[in-house]
């Protein structure tokens, strides 16, 4: 039952599947990062992202990714938002945000999940697009064009997001906030407006990565409960905020992830991000990658 | 035995004979059918604030725990046929056993890490069940009730019962918890960790003691479930929303003293129970939501800060 071929198949969808996880993963690797915000929601907007590519694509027919883009503009007034709230409720008093800041990131979460099924309904939505649908056929082998895209788009977000960081000043301000927001201070900056600025990057890049999320597979309001593993897994084992490392534990995740569902079956492949999760905060929680101990 | 302690019994007793009479007067079956739900509410809140609120360990596994607790009570009566009790005594021993393997997992992790660790957790044995044929796996299993027990004339006034019985458990076990010197240990625990290692309180012991404790009465409340609904399914026995609930009923209420998550549960349970009858079940997780925001963001100690507050208030004007 189980061959050479088989593994091979698995091992290439596995990772074109890795390089998705990464695109989704991204947002969460520079919020909780780069910034230790506990962004609990993020799958949500992520899931929040899909639905608005869903609502460009059924009414005006336009391309999932170029929809994708449209909203991203928005999503970062969003996240600038979504920060400035968190600031003023907790950082900026100085208190500790542990339990009510994972608190207040659930809740906003379970908030976006309702006002979706309220607007979308319950129902699962996918996108139409010409390269949906189609597969790509090497020998035996049948690699969906859906997941090629997701893949293509993928690297290039993640080599994009990479390059800011380490090339424009902006970039390197946010490095810089995540290693000493205080020196940052001394120096004459203003970190909250750099923290702002990370966090509205973070949900922006959610744009193109609603739009894979709903190409790759249909999507319901609930999906990112799921995905609450998956992005915190691929964050902790890269070893927070490193680009580099998100890839790379995105693909280690996405191949793990094709290798059990060939040999045990879909119904196992929910608990595989979950379990990896709690192996890496177990046994190496600074990572693959780790930026400190 | 102190004042307050007489007074606290005397409470309890008092609440225990207010529920035994409610099965012998009322004859309708609804009060029952929503009163258990909001008990159900009270045993988890308070488990649930030995380890959150005391230590201040976001456990995010409520469900893990509830649902196995309801798994316990399945296994147990379709492999034995156990009864009621056996099936709670049962859950609470699992229950216990989760909370020591989670002590000991987590022992090193903070803040969010703790609580993702729990999340986890909870799809690991979520996805165990659903995979576990003998239990009814994806699909979920009926479940057959027993003929009932004099001197109740249903099972859901027994089951209710029962539920207050826990409730004054948990209760019990959480207030003995927070005056005695674990609930002072844990305390300063919460303030700061590395300073209560130090100065010999024996954080690790502590931590896994309340993972324990909080986990048996959690996994217990779960158990009557099963019968309850006369079904189960891990989807909905492993639900997050239970997870949620739970972490907002506590906030809500206030997690310095075990008084804060029986009124939080009280509160959002009953609104719940409201909403669900006269909107809708979205509305209700809607509702949840947005008040688990609000308390979070204008009121961080809860209820019981709230009236701290005002009877400081009053108390200054006087003066």
């Amino acid at each position: 039952m189980f061959s050479m071929e088989l593994l091979l198949d698995a091992v290439v969808l596995g990772v074109l599947l890795g390089c998705f996880y990464a695109a989704v993963s991204l947002g969460l690797s520079v919020s909780f990062g780069l910034l230790d915000v506990p962004h609990v929601a993020h799958p949500a907007f992520l899931v929040m992202a899909s639905y608005g590519v869903f609502f460009l694509n059924d009414r005006f027919d336009i391309d999932p990714l170029l929809a994708g883009l449209f909203i991203t503009p928005l999503l970062f007034l969003f996240g600038l938002a979504a920060y400035r709230l968190y600031y003023e409720t907790f950082e900026k008093r100085g208190s500790d945000a542990g339990v009510r800041g994972i608190a207040f990131f659930f809740g906003i979460a379970f908030i976006v999940e309702v006002l979706i099924i309220l607007q979308f309904g319950v129902d699962q939505r996918s996108v139409t697009a010409s390269y949906i649908g189609k597969a790509w056929r090497i020998g035996d082998m049948r690699i969906p064009i859906r997941m090629l895209v997701a893949f293509a788009v993928a690297s290039a977000m993640t080599i994009l997001l990479a390059l800011y960081l380490s090339r424009t000043f902006m970039g390197r301000a946010i490095r810089a906030v995540a290693q000493d927001q205080e020196a940052l201070r001394l120096m004459g900056a203003n970190p909250v407006r750099i923290k702002q600025w990370a966090f509205g990057i973070a949900t922006a890049v959610l744009g193109i990565a609603g739009a894979l999320l709903i190409i790759v597979a249909p999507v319901d309001p609930m999906l990112g409960r799921a995905y609450i593993g998956r992005t915190f897994c691929v964050v902790v084992m890269a070893g927070l905020g490193s680009m580099t490392g998100t890839l790379v534990a995105a693909i280690i995740l996405g191949v793990a992830e094709t290798i059990v569902l060939t040999l045990f079956g879909a119904s196992w492949a929910p608990a595989i991000s979950f379990a990896m999760l709690l192996g890496v905060l177990a046994i190496r929680p600074q990572g693959l990658f780790g930026r400190r101990s | 035995m102190s004042r307050a302690s007489i007074r606290f019994w005397i409470g309890a007793t008092v609440f225990l004979v207010a529920i035994a009479l409610m099965t012998q007067v009322i004859d309708n079956e609804y009060p029952f059918f929503a009163g258990y739900v909001i008990l159900q509410f009270i045993v988890l809140a308070v488990a649930w604030s030995i380890l959150g609120g005391y230590a201040g360990y976001v456990n995010f596994g409520t469900s893990a725990f509830f649902g196995l607790g309801v798994y316990t009570a399945v296994f147990l009566s379709k492999a034995t046929g156990a009864p009621l009790a056996v099936q709670i005594a049962a859950a609470a021993i699992v229950g216990a056993l989760l909370g020591f393997a989670v002590g000991l997992v987590t022992l090193r992790m903070q803040g969010i890490y703790f609580s993702i660790a729990t999340i986890a957790l909870t799809i690991i044995i979520e996805t165990t069940v659903t995979n576990w044929r003998f239990v009814g796996g994806a699909a979920g299993i009926q479940m057959q009730r027993p003929p009932v027990m004099p001197p109740f004339h249903s099972y859901v006034q027994m089951l209710f019962f029962v539920q207050a019985l826990l409730v004054v458990l948990a209760v019990t076990i959480a207030r003995y918890t927070q005056i005695s010197w674990m609930g002072r240990g844990l305390q300063a625990l919460k303030d700061d960790e590395l300073a209560a290692e130090c100065t010999g309180v024996p954080t690790l012991r502590l931590k896994v003691l309340a993972c324990v404790i909080s986990g048996a009465l959690m996994c217990a409340a779960g158990a009557p479930a099963a019968m309850y609904l006369q079904y189960a399914d891990p989807s909905s026995a492993f639900n997050l929303n239970y997870s949620v609930s739970v972490l907002a009923m506590s906030l809500i209420g206030g997690t310095a003293h075990w008084v804060g998550p029986v009124l939080g549960a009280i509160l959002l349970g009953t609104t719940q129970q409201l909403l669900a009858v006269t909107i809708s079940s979205e509305a209700n997780v809607l509702v949840l939501g947005v008040m688990l925001v609000l308390f979070v963001v204008a009121a961080p100690e809860g209820l019981i800060g709230l009236i701290r507050r005002i009877g400081r208030n009053r108390a200054g004007g006087r003066t």
